[in-house]
C-alpha cells in the first residue's frame, strides 16, 4: 500500500523499509497476474470442470463443496473454473484494447508534441472533443448495434482510448523536445522522422508503458462493467463482470456468488495498477506532471 | 551593554539529502542587544537563510536543528508552538529574499495585512483596514487605498517588497529578520528598500538581523557584522572595525568582490576563484582551505577556532590572520 | 475579467460544432436501419422505402446533418419513435434526479476527500499519510458496481436499513426519497473520494512547502487559518479541474449506478435507448450529455479564474 508515496513527496529520499515495502506489493503483483495469467491461458489442459457444464442438482453450492472448491452457480455451474474462464475475457480485452490506443495515441502525441503549431492545436481539439463523450455510453451503444462479441468489445474500448494516449505521448514529447539531446541532433541537422524514432521514441516509449498498465486496468474495469449490464460477451461464455451481475441477484442467499469474481476482479486490477504506478514513478519523479 | 535580546548558541541544521546529511548551518555562535543592527554576509549557500529560519523555527520539516536560541529570555527551539505563534508577529518578524513568492498569490494585499493585525491586536476589520492604510503610506506606497483592494500581481517588485515589509513592521516587532530583501529586486530600488528598513529600525527601536551578499551593503547600516562561509562563522567584528582591521582572508576576499560604483559599466565582478565545499563532506581542516592563498600544512589538518587571541574585540578563525 | 470570458467562448464554438457532428456521425454510421426499426422486419421494401424518403433519410449524409443541426438549434432533438415523447421531455424529466444524485454524490466526496488531503499533506510521509493514501490507491482498483454490491449486501440484504433499489419522487415522500439516494450517493462518493484527495494532497504538498506560507506562519497566524485560507485556495485548482470533469461525467456517465439501483436518471434512459435500440433517443441525450460536459467545463474555467487573480487578470 506504501507505491503511492512515490507520487507526492518526491524530494524526500524514501527510507530503506519503505522501499522494500514497495518491491513487496510489486512482486505480489507480478505473481498474482502471473497465475491468473498462466490459468487462463491453460484452462484448457487444467484439471477443471467445463464453465458451461450445468450441475442442476447442485445449484449454489456453498464453498468447499465436494468436486466444486468454490461451489457453484445459480445455474450449478462450477464457479472456480467460470472465474479461470472469466479471467480469459478480462485479460484479452484488457491486455488488447489499450494496444489500439497506445500505437494510434502514442504516434498522434508524439508528432503533436514535437511539431506544435496548427497540428497540435488540432489534436488537442480533437481531444477535447472526444472526451466529451460519456464513454461508458459510446462502448455500451457500439456494441449493442455492431454486436457483442470480444473483437468488437476490444475495438471500441480501444478507439476510446486514444485522445489519453495521446495527451501522455505529447506531454512527455514536449517536455522531451527541449532537452539537449534533442536540440543537439537538430543542430546536427537530423531529419524529423530520425529525431522522432531515434532520440525521442526510446524516450517516450516508458512512460507509455506506464501508462498502458495503468490503462489495462481501466479496461478490465469497464469490460467488466458492459459485461455487468449484459450487454459485453454473451452468455453462456464467462465473464467476471457477468457472473458480478448475475451474483448480485443471489446476494441474499449466495452472496459469495457476486464477491467471488468481485475479488478475483479487484485483484486483478489493483496489480496492474501497482505495477504501472511503480513504473510510472521511476519514469516520472513530479508528481501530476501528466 | 544591556541584557541580549537575541542569543544564539551552538546552532547547528542539518539538511537531509541523497548524498547523504548536508551540514548547511555548523555551530554558530550570535548574540543580539535590543535596537542593535547586525548585518550576516556571506557567499550564496553558505548557509545563511537556513540560520535564520532556525531562529524563526520556520526549518524545512525534515531539517534537524541543534542548539539553543534564547529571545528575550526564552529558548524558541522548546516553546510550544501556541506561544511561539503569539511571538511570532508582535515581536519576531522576517522579511524574505523574494517578494515574488513570499506573498500569496491568491489573497489581496488589504486581506494579508490586515489578517495580521487581527491575529496579534485583535483589532476589527475597519480598524486594521485603518492601520493597513497608514503602514502601506509609511513604506512609501502610493495610494494606498487601492493597493489594498489589489492583488500581488498587480504590483511590481519593489512595491511588493515594500508590502512585505509593511506587513512585517505592522505589529511592532522587536527584532526584524531582513533576508537578503534586495537580492531579488532592480538595482536602482535596492538602495530605496534598504534605506527604507534603516529608517523604520531607527524609528522604532527595532532590532535588526541584516543577511546579504555583498559587504558593501552592510556597511555604513550595521552595527556589528558576521561573516559566514560554509555553515560557520568565520569572522565577527563591529562594523568599523571590521572594514579598517579586517583578519580573515575569506573577508578580504569577499570585500575585493564588491562591485565599485566608480568602475565602466559591464566590468566583469571579480568573484571569488573556485567554489565552495561541499557540506555533505566537510573537511578536516579549515573550509576556505581549497581557495584560500594563505593555506599551507596547518590549515589542512585542524580546523582554526573562532577566537579573539588579540583581545581586540573581534572574533575570527584562521591560523594566519591577515 | 471580459476579455478572458470571450476567449473561452471562442474556443467553445468550433468544439461544440465538432460535438454535434461527431454525434451526429456515431449515430448514423452505427448499423441498422432507422426505417426498418421502426416498421419491424416484416414491412415490405416498398413501404420502407417510402418511410425513408419521409423522414429524409435517402439524403446524403452532410444534407442530413445540416437539417438535424437545424433543428438542434431550434430546440427540436426529435422523437422517440416507440413511446411518441421529445428527447427535450425525456431529458428534463431525468434530469433531476441525476442532478440530485450528482450533486449528493460529489459533495459527499469533498466532504471525505478536502479534510483527508490536507490531514495527510500536513502528515506528509507518516504512518497515518501512508494509510489514507494507500486506502486512495486501493479504492481506484474497487469499480463502483462492486461498491454498490458490497453496499447493497452490507445495508440492504444483511442490516436491512435501506431500500437496495427503487426511487421515490421528492414531492411524494421527502423522506423516502433521501433514503432512496443514500446508497446511490455513497456509491458515487465512494468513487469520487480517492482521486480528489489523491490530486488536492499532492498540490498541498507543493503549497505547504512555498515561500507564502513560511510567510503566513512567521506573520504568527493561527494554524487552521493558514491551511484553509493560505494553503487551501491556492491548491485547488486541479481539485475544481478534476471534480468539474467528474460532474460534468456523472450526468450520463452514472448509468451504472442508476441502473443497479434502478434510479430513473438520464443514465438509465440512455441504457433504456440502447437496448430498445431508439436511435433518436440515443442521439439526442447524447449530444446534450456532450453539450452539458462542455458547459461544465466552460463553468470550470470561469471558477478559476475566480480562485485565482492572476488568471482573471490575463496573465497566467
Ligand atoms: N531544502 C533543502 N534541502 C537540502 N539542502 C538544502 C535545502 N535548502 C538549502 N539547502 C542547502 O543548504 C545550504 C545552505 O543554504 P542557504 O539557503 O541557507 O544558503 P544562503 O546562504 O541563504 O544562500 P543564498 O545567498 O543563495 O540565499 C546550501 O548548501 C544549500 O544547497
Ligand atoms: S586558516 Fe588557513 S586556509 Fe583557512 S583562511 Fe586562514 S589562512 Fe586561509
Ligand atoms: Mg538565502
Amino acid at each position: 500500500m506504501a507505491v503511492l508515496e512515490l507520487e507526492g513527496d518526491v524530494a524526500t529520499a524514501a527510507p530503506v523499509g519503505r522501499q522494500r515495502r514497495v518491491g513487496v506489493l510489486f512482486i505480489g503483483s507480478v505473481a498474482w497476474i502471473a497465475v491468473i495469467g498462466l490459468a487462463a491461458i491453460f484452462a484448457g489442459w487444467l484439471p477443471i470442470q467445463s464453465p458451461t457444464d450445468m450441475d442442476l442438482l447442485a445449484k449454489r453450492a456453498p464453498l468447499f463443496s465436494p468436486g466444486h472448491i468454490l461451489g457453484t452457480d445459480h445455474l450449478g455451474r462450477d464457479e472456480l473454473s467460470r472465474l479461470i474462464y472469466g479471467g480469459r475475457v478480462s485479460l484479452l480485452v484488457g491486455l488488447l484494447a489499450p494496444v489500439i490506443g497506445v500505437i494510434i495515441g502514442g504516434c498522434l502525441g508524439m508528432v503533436a508534441g514535437y511539431f506544435r503549431g496548427r497540428l497540435e492545436t488540432f489534436a488537442v481539439g480533437g481531444v477535447d472533443v472526444l472526451l466529451a463523450f460519456p464513454p461508458l455510453v459510446f462502448v455500451l451503444a457500439v456494441t449493442a448495434f455492431m454486436g457483442q462479441s470480444v473483437a468488437n468489445i476490444t475495438i471500441v474500448i480501444g478507439v476510446l482510448g486514444i485522445p489519453a494516449f495521446t495527451r501522455v505521448a505529447r506531454a512527455v514529447t514536449l517536455t522531451l523536445s527541449e532537452r539537449e539531446f534533442v536540440t543537439a541532433a537538430r543542430a546536427l541537422g537530423a531529419t524529423h522522422s530520425r529525431i522522432l524514432i531515434r532520440e525521442l521514441l526510446p524516450n517516450v516509449a516508458l512512460p507509455l508503458l506506464a501508462f498502458f498498465l495503468l490503462a489495462v486496468a481501466v479496461t478490465i474495469v469497464v469490460e467488466g462493467a458492459l459485461s455487468f449490464l449484459g450487454l459485453g460477451v454473451p452468455p453462456p461464455t464467462a465473464s467476471w463482470g457477468s457472473m458480478i451481475g448475475e451474483g448480485r441477484e443471489n446476494l441474499d442467499i449466495a452472496p459469495w456468488l457476486a464477491f467471488l469474481p468481485a475479488g478475483f476482479m479487484f485483484l486483478t486490477v489493483l496489480a496492474f495498477n501497482v505495477i504501472g504506478d511503480t513504473l510510472r514513478a521511476l519514469t516520472d519523479p513530479r508528481p501530476g506532471a501528466l | 551593554m544591556s541584557a541580549p535580546l537575541l542569543s544564539v548558541e551552538g546552532i547547528t541544521v542539518d539538511l537531509p539529502t541523497p548524498r547523504g546529511p548536508l551540514r548547511a548551518v555548523d555551530g554558530v555562535d550570535l548574540t543580539l542587544a535590543p535596537g542593535s543592527t547586525l548585518g550576516i554576509v556571506g557567499e550564496s549557500g553558505c548557509g545563511k537563510t537556513m540560520l535564520s529560519r532556525a531562529v524563526l523555527q520556520l526549518l524545512p520539516k525534515r531539517a534537524k536543528l541543534g542548539g539553543r536560541i534564547l529571545f528575550a529570555g526564552r529558548d524558541l527551539v522548546t516553546l510550544p508552538a501556541e506561544e511561539l505563534r503569539r511571538l511570532r508577529g508582535p515581536e519576531l518578524a522576517v522579511v524574505f529574499q523574494d517578494p515574488m513568492t513570499s506573498l500569496n498569490p491568491v489573497l489581496t494585499i488589504g486581506t494579508q495585512i490586515v489578517e495580521t493585525l487581527q491575529a496579534h491586536l485583535g483589532m476589527d476589520t475597519a480598524a486594521a483596514t485603518r492601520r493597513g492604510v497608514e503602514l502601506l503610506a509609511a513604506v512609501g506606497i502610493p495610494a494606498p487605498e487601492q493597493r489594498l483592494r489589489q492583488y500581488p500581481h498587480q504590483l511590481s517588485g519593489g512595491m511588493r517588497q515594500r508590502v512585505a515589509i509593511a506587513i512585517a513592521l505592522s505589529c511592532e516587532p522587536k527584532l526584524l529578520i531582513a533576508d537578503e530583501p534586495t537580492t531579488a529586486l532592480d538595482v536602482t530600488v535596492q538602495a530605496q528598500i534598504l534605506d527604507l528598513l534603516a529608517r523604520e529600525q531607527q524609528r522604532r527601536h527595532m532590532a535588526l538581523i541584516l543577511i546579504t551578499h555583498d559587504l558593501g551593503v552592510v556597511a555604513g547600516r550595521t552595527d556589528e557584522v558576521a561573516v559566514m562561509y560554509a555553515g560557520r562563522v568565520v569572522e565577527r567584528a563591529p562594523t568599523p572595525r571590521l572594514f579598517t582591521r579586517m583578519r580573515m582572508p575569506y573577508t578580504e576576499a569577499l570585500l575585493a568582490a564588491i562591485p565599485k560604483l566608480d568602475s565602466p559599466p559591464h566590468t566583469p565582478l571579480p568573484a571569488i576563484a573556485g567554489r565552495p565545499p561541499d557540506q555533505t563532506r566537510p573537511l578536516k581542516g579549515c573550509s576556505f582551505e581549497p581557495r584560500c592563498r594563505y593555506a599551507d600544512e596547518r590549515c589542512r589538518a585542524a580546523k582554526p577556532p573562532l577566537a579573539d587571541p588579540e583581545r581586540l574585540g573581534g572574533l575570527f578563525a584562521c591560523w594566519h590572520p591577515l | 475579467m471580459t476579455k478572458f470570458v470571450g476567449r473561452r467562448l471562442v474556443y467553445l464554438l468550433p468544439v461544440l460544432l465538432a460535438v454535434t457532428l461527431l454525434t451526429f456521425l456515431v449515430a448514423s454510421l452505427l448499423p441498422g436501419d432507422l426505417a426498418t426499426t421502426i416498421l419491424g422486419d416484416q414491412a415490405t421494401p416498398e413501404k420502407v422505402a417510402a418511410l425513408r424518403a419521409q423522414m429524409g433519410l435517402d439524403l446524403p449524409i452532410w444534407q442530413r446533418y445540416g437539417i438535424w443541426l437545424w433543428d438542434v438549434l431550434h430546440g427540436d432533438l426529435g422523437r422517440s419513435f416507440r413511446t411518441g415523447e421529445t428527447v427535450w421531455a425525456a431529458v428534463t424529466a431525468r434530469l433531476p434526479v441525476s442532478l440530485e444524485l450528482m450533486v449528493s454524490g460529489v459533495v459527499l466526496a469533498l466532504v471525505i476527500a478536502i479534510p483527508l488531503a490536507i490531514l495527510c499533506a500536513v502528515k506528509s510521509g507518516t504512518a497515518l499519510d501512508r494509510f489514507f493514501t494507500g486506502l486512495a490507491f486501493g479504492k481506484l482498483s474497487l469499480p463502483n458496481y462492486m461498491v454498490a454490491i458490497l453496499l447493497i449486501y452490507l445495508f440492504a440484504v444483511e442490516l436491512n436499513w435501506l431500500p437496495a433499489t427503487g426511487w421515490v419522487p421528492f414531492h411524494e415522500d421527502p423522506l423516502a426519497n433521501l433514503k432512496s439516494f443514500i446508497l446511490p450517493a455513497v456509491t458515487i462518493a465512494f468513487a469520487e473520494w480517492p482521486v480528489l484527495m489523491r490530486v488536492l494532497r499532492s498540490d498541498m504538498i507543493a503549497t505547504l512547502q512555498e515561500d507564502y506560507i513560511a510567510m503566513a506562519k512567521a506573520k504568527g497566524l493561527r494554524p487552521a487559518r493558514i491551511l484553509l485560507v493560505h494553503a487551501l485556495k491556492p491548491s485547488s485548482l486541479t481539485l475544481v479541474t478534476v471534480a468539474g470533469i467528474n460532474i460534468g461525467r456523472l450526468i450520463g456517465g452514472a448509468l451504472i449506478v442508476e441502473t443497479i439501483f434502478a434510479l430513473p436518471g438520464i443514465g438509465r434512459l440512455l441504457v433504456g435507448a440502447i437496448y430498445a435500440r431508439d436511435f433518436i433517443i440515443l442521439q439526442g441525450v447524447v449530444l446534450f450529455v456532450a453539450i452539458g460536459f462542455v458547459m461544465v467545463n466552460f463553468i470550470v474555467d470561469m471558477l478559476y479564474a475566480v480562485l485565482d487573480p492572476r488568471i482573471r487578470h490575463g496573465r497566467a
